[in-house]
């Protein structure tokens, strides 16, 4: 299946993506208004020291150990996009402590969690990280 | 192929998962004494606090069962099992043939002998949905509430309860809460945070006698009651299994494969022990991820695969208003302490592996260090210094993270 793969010698540490993956999660239509004077909660993270950087978000694993973790069975798999069901995930953070990516992050409210579902869950259609990114540090393919 | 179930838990949802990935036509019978499909036990206190709800507890969609072709039999108790005639016999007397056996019964609480605890009339355990809705029943906005125990369960219970008692004390005979997860430090963080939300804790103490109301320590103070909670501890459901002759210690013995000692009879989750990679000693893990992959690993053995799950670690992810705590792995070795305002966190480092950590209040991407605990990674080929300053993909080499994130071999 597609997925986010990171090119890291192209990525410049940016951050766009970590704001166009913010942005989607918002559903408007204007970047500046969204986001201005706002914290972002995105769900791709840019790793780096100045001289390498990456971007991390989820793998949407083919044998998911956050799912099979998951205490409130809030996590399953649709069309091999690791998806979560806010609404049953009570926030334990189970996940969190199971992800050896670290791509499963707190919610900014603290009841549940946020994690990348590949923007199947707005309306962009495509991963807005990658359609973002200036530089081809990540692209949406099959390897 | 006939496979028969007994226990309807988080480890049975794994072994269906488990055998049906590889086998989708044999026949599965499942024994479950609780009158509910699957649920998630640990989530019984956030049912209480309003977090959650019957219908949303429950671990897989309504046509779960139906849809993987399990006969439930709920509501049955399983009585023998006549592993001769590999036949499980009920208490009604029927009998249930089998080739193969998966035994998931988990534990149930442990209530120490105490004078005159069978005076006291509202008395609770608290592990199952059917005991959250007997103390939710008996609970009113002037329950004076008694829990005996400051473990993890007896802690989720006061939380889950907490703004709808009059009041909440916790008597435990360590000196600490969670003394099972924490060290004196992260303990002594975790109780201030809970004491002041209103719970109050008697430590180093414990019942000498009940009245019908009032408890006497041993201390010689007394705690007047309206409801008491036993959290004290849990027992594996070893029974059944001993009787098949299944090789038991503290639990039901399996190996990787979730194989119990008898042929043809597999056990996984809380009612059993298996090896802690991290000390190399057998234990009783009775976390719900452990369950989960046992019951998974043993689903598949029995269907014909092969899976093998040889890297279990005690975990725990727990939190209680607002703070959270994550934890893993064994706390015998080196140990790196950062502390600052809200935070606390503990690395263990012994024979170049992390072994374990306690991270309270800053929990951010924990999975990997979890995941150097499982995997066993040596230190000297990470960067750890940087892990040191918190969990970080950057501390890998780019090679091993091409393999992370870029789908290389």
């Amino acid at each position: 299946m597609k997925r986010v793969y990171v090119n890291e010698e192209w990525c410049l540490g940016c951050h766009l993506c970590e704001y166009n993956c913010a942005f989607a999660a918002t559903g408007e239509t204007d970047m500046a208004k969204a986001l201005q004077g706002v914290e972002i909660h995105p769900k791709v993270q840019i790793e780096g020291d100045g001289r390498i950087s990456f971007a991390v978000s989820c793998r949407h694993c083919d044998d998911p150990i956050c799912m099979k973790s998951c205490i409130a069975g809030a996590i399953s798999k649709r069309d091999g996009v690791v998806h979560v069901d806010k609404d049953k995930c009570v926030g334990c953070y189970t996940c969190v402590l199971v992800c050896p990516y670290g791509a499963v992050l707190p919610a900014p409210d603290g009841h549940a969690i946020r994690k990348c579902e590949l923007c199947t869950d707005n309306a962009c259609g495509e991963p807005a990280c990658v359609k973002g990114c200036p530089n081809g540090a990540i692209v949406f393919e099959e390897r | 192929m006939n496979y028969v179930m007994i226990g309807n838990s988080t480890a049975a949802v794994g072994c269906i998962e488990g055998i049906r990935s590889i086998d989708p036509k044999g026949t599965i019978t499942m024994i479950s004494e609780e009158p509910y499909p699957a649920y998630s036990r640990p989530l019984i206190s956030y049912l209480l606090q309003g977090k959650t709800t019957e219908e949303k507890m429950k671990a897989r969609p309504a046509e779960f069962y139906e849809k993987n072709g399990v006969t439930l039999l709920c509501g049955k108790r399983a009585a023998q099992v006549d592993f001769g005639r590999k036949a499980v016999v009920l208490e009604d007397g029927e009998q249930i043939y089998y080739d193969r056996l998966f035994i998931a019964t988990g534990a149930r609480p442990f209530v120490p002998p105490m004078e005159g605890l069978e005076r006291v009339k509202q008395k609770f355990t608290f592990m199952k949905l059917d005991d959250a809705k007997a103390l939710e029943a008996a609970l009113t906005p002037n329950s004076r509430v008694l829990i005996i125990g400051a473990g993890l369960i007896g802690l989720k219970c006061a939380e889950g309860i907490s703004g709808r008692a009059g009041s909440i004390t916790v008597v435990d005979l360590a000196d600490r809460v969670l003394p099972s997860i924490l060290d004196p430090k992260g303990s002594d963080m975790v109780r201030r945070h809970v004491e002041s939300n209103g719970i109050r804790f008697l430590l180093g103490d414990s019942a000498a006698e009940f009245q019908p109301n009032r408890a006497r320590l041993k201390s010689g103070r007394t705690v007047d009651f309206d409801l008491l909670v036993l959290a004290v501890g849990v027992r594996p459901n070893t029974e059944l299994a001993a009787q098949a002759g299944c090789k038991v210690g503290r639990g039901i013995v399996i190996d990787e494969h979730s194989a119990t000692s008898v042929p043809e009879i597999y056990a996984a989750g809380d009612c059993c022990e298996c090896r802690d990679i991290t000390t190399g000693q057998n234990r009783v893990l009775a976390i719900l991820p452990n369950a989960y992959l046992q019951g998974e690993t043993a689903g598949v053995n029995m269907a014909g695969g092969e899976k093998s799950f040889a890297n279990a670690v005690p975990m725990n992810a727990i939190g209680f208003f607002g703070l959270h705590v994550l934890t893993a792995g064994s706390y015998d070795g080196k140990e790196l302490v950062e502390t600052k305002a809200g935070v606390y966190r503990k690395l263990v480092v012994r024979d170049n592996l992390l072994k374990g950590f306690i991270l309270v209040g800053e929990i951010a991407r924990a999975g990997i260090y979890t995941s150097l605990i499982r995997e066993r990674t040596p230190l000297d080929t990470v960067d750890f210094e940087l892990l040191k300053q918190k969990p970080q993909l950057m501390a890998f080499s780019a090679r091993s993270r091409a393999v992370k994130l870029g789908g290389a071999k």
